[in-house]
Order: C-alpha cells, then structure tokens, then sequence
C-alpha cells in the first residue's frame, strides 16, 4: 500500500507539480478547444482558438495565483 | 548539420542542462553529508530504472499510439511541463517569488540529511539513497520526455538524444570538478527560454492532437503549418512580458 501510494504521489509530483491550477487550465482549454472543433469550425479555425484559449486560461490562472 | 537541428540540439540541451543542475544539486549534498557510495548507488540505481522507463515508454508510444493521439498526450504533458517553468519564470522576474538559488537548494538538503536518522541496509545509507535515486530519476523523467517529443516533433531522436547527452556529460564534470553547486549558471534566465520553447511546441503539437476525436482521425492542421510554431513562441513571450509588467501591481507590497 505504502508503495502505491509512494508512486501515486510520485506522479502526481511530476505531473501536476506545486500548482494544480496550470495542469487544470490546460485540460480545460484543450476540452473547449475540442468542443471547438467538434462544432464543425474548421482546423485552421479550431487551431488558432486552441492557441488562443492556451493563453487565456494560462493568463487567468497565473491571475488567479497571485490573487489569493 | 541544418538550422534546425542546431536549434534542435540547442533546446535539448538547455532543457536538460537545467534538470541536470537540479540532480546534481541534490546528489551533491547527500554525497557530501551521508557518504558518496550511498548517494553514487542511488544515482546509479535511478539511471538504471530510467533506461528502463525510457525503453518501455518509448515503445509504447512508438507502437500502441496513433500520431495524433501520441502528440496529444505528449504535448499536454509539455504544456503542462513549460507552463509551470513559465508561471515560475514570470512571478521571480516580477518580483513576485523568489530566485532560484542552487547554493540555498544545497544548503536546505544538506540541512534535512543532517537531520535525518541514520538507517543502513546492505551497508547504504537508505535516506542518501532514496534521495539521490527520487532526485536523479524525477529530474531524468523529464529529460526523457522533453528529448522524446523534441526528437519526434523533428524526425530527428539522435540529434534530441545528442543535445541533452552532452548536457548530462558537461554538468557532471562541472560537478567533479568543483564539487559544489553550479550557483552560477543564470537557471532563471534558462528556465524561461526553455519554458517558453515548451509551451510553444506543447501547444502547438496538443491542439495538433486533437484531430484524434474527429471522424478522420487525423492531426489538426495548423495555419502556416511549422511555423506556427514561431508565431506561438512570440505569443507566449509577449504574453509573459504583460504579466511581468502588470502583476507586481496586483501585490506591490510582495513585489520586490
């Protein structure tokens, strides 16, 4: 047990690191992007908002951040 | 050698000269307080295991994953990667945190392993080990990833495999020969290029990924195709410079 969750923690070390919020506001940009694309926009459409969304969902956590 | 892969060649090594740095770091305070055979075991037991991941991960990757789901999830993990180095990158130089030290790195490790209790297995040291082996093999997992994706993004792994190698090798004789930490290396400077070349290339191949979910099945194409991948650089370093310029206003009393 001890050792599941010793590589538990280990990954989400890794993964998430000491702010959860960066891994959130990219999971949460890519799943808008993806509703995004599955509206039917076109590629070049759905890449540049995917872009665009990366940015605004960083900036709004780094905000968030500082904030609290 | 091209362009490209001099710039291929420059981003893996500076990605994993800073991961490097960091291991060296910690081995470095438990060779020096604990013993160096225990702390020279857990070294070498975690590149042992890294091989292992690397060969296994790689694999897996290469052969179970179609394209673009293989450049969704490692261009997650990279934007997830170069994000956090860029949060960090942007609150030391707003004044909001504050820099990275190795020598105060160094100096809070040999502290908690003069501290800690002394236990032996086998004749090591158990805390040097697992302190050394967490050190080496956290930093090295994502020198594997960061070379993996680079490599891939440019059909090019020996070039990735190269730039990353000749780090490991130089910051392992500046260890030798010094035997201290490499303070003096401008991490933080360091830190923000490769954070931002993560994020671009991050971006560029998870929004790229995303053709996985539609009816094709196929990546995404990005307008301009690769050198979107200069516009993204551009975007998330003006971006950084705003934030750098406007947070301090958002805590002028912390901001120094």
């Amino acid at each position: 047990m001890r050792f599941v969750k010793g590589f538990g923690q280990f990954w989400y070390d890794f993964i998430i690191g000491d702010d959860w919020k960066i891994a959130a506001a990219v999971v949460a940009a890519l799943a808008v992007t993806l509703a995004v694309v599955l509206a039917g926009v076109s590629a070049a459409g759905a890449a540049i908002a995917g872009g665009a969304l990366l940015l605004l969902f960083f900036v709004a956590s780094v905000l968030i951040d500082v904030r609290s | 050698m091209t362009g490209a892969t001099w710039g291929l060649v420059a981003s893996t090594f500076a990605a994993s000269f800073v991961e490097f740095v960091e291991a060296l770091t910690i081995v470095l305070a438990m060779g020096v307080t604990r013993g160096w055979r225990s702390a020279i075991a857990g070294t070498v037991a975690a590149l042992v295991a890294l091989t292992a991941f690397t060969a296994a991960a790689g694999y897996a990757l290469s052969t179970w994953l179609p394209e673009s789901l293989l450049q969704l999830v490692v261009g997650t993990l990279l934007l997830i990667f170069g994000l956090q180095w860029l949060r960090k990158a942007v609150l030391r130089s707003s004044g909001l945190k504050a820099m990275h030290d190795e020598e105060e790195e160094y100096a809070a490790q040999t502290e908690a392993a003069r501290r800690a209790a002394r236990q032996s297995r086998f004749g090591v040291d158990t805390f040097a080990f697992v302190v050394s082996f967490k050190g080496v093999f956290l930093e090295g997992v994502e020198v594997v990833f960061i070379v993996i994706t680079f490599g891939l993004s440019a059909a090019n792994m020996p070039a990735a495999i190269g730039g990353a190698a000749s780090a490991g090798v130089l910051v392992l004789i500046a260890g030798v020969i010094l035997h201290r930490p490499l303070a003096a290396i401008p991490e933080n400077a360091l830190k923000y290029g490769v954070g931002l070349l993560l994020a671009s290339f991050g971006a560029y191949w998870a929004v790229e990924g995303l053709g996985v979910f539609t009816r094709s099945g196929e990546s995404l194409e990005w307008p301009g195709g690769d050198w979107a991948i200069l516009a993204l650089l551009a975007c998330w370093l003006l971006t950084s410079r705003v934030l750098v310029k406007f947070l301090p206003r958002l805590k002028p009393e912390v901001a120094r």
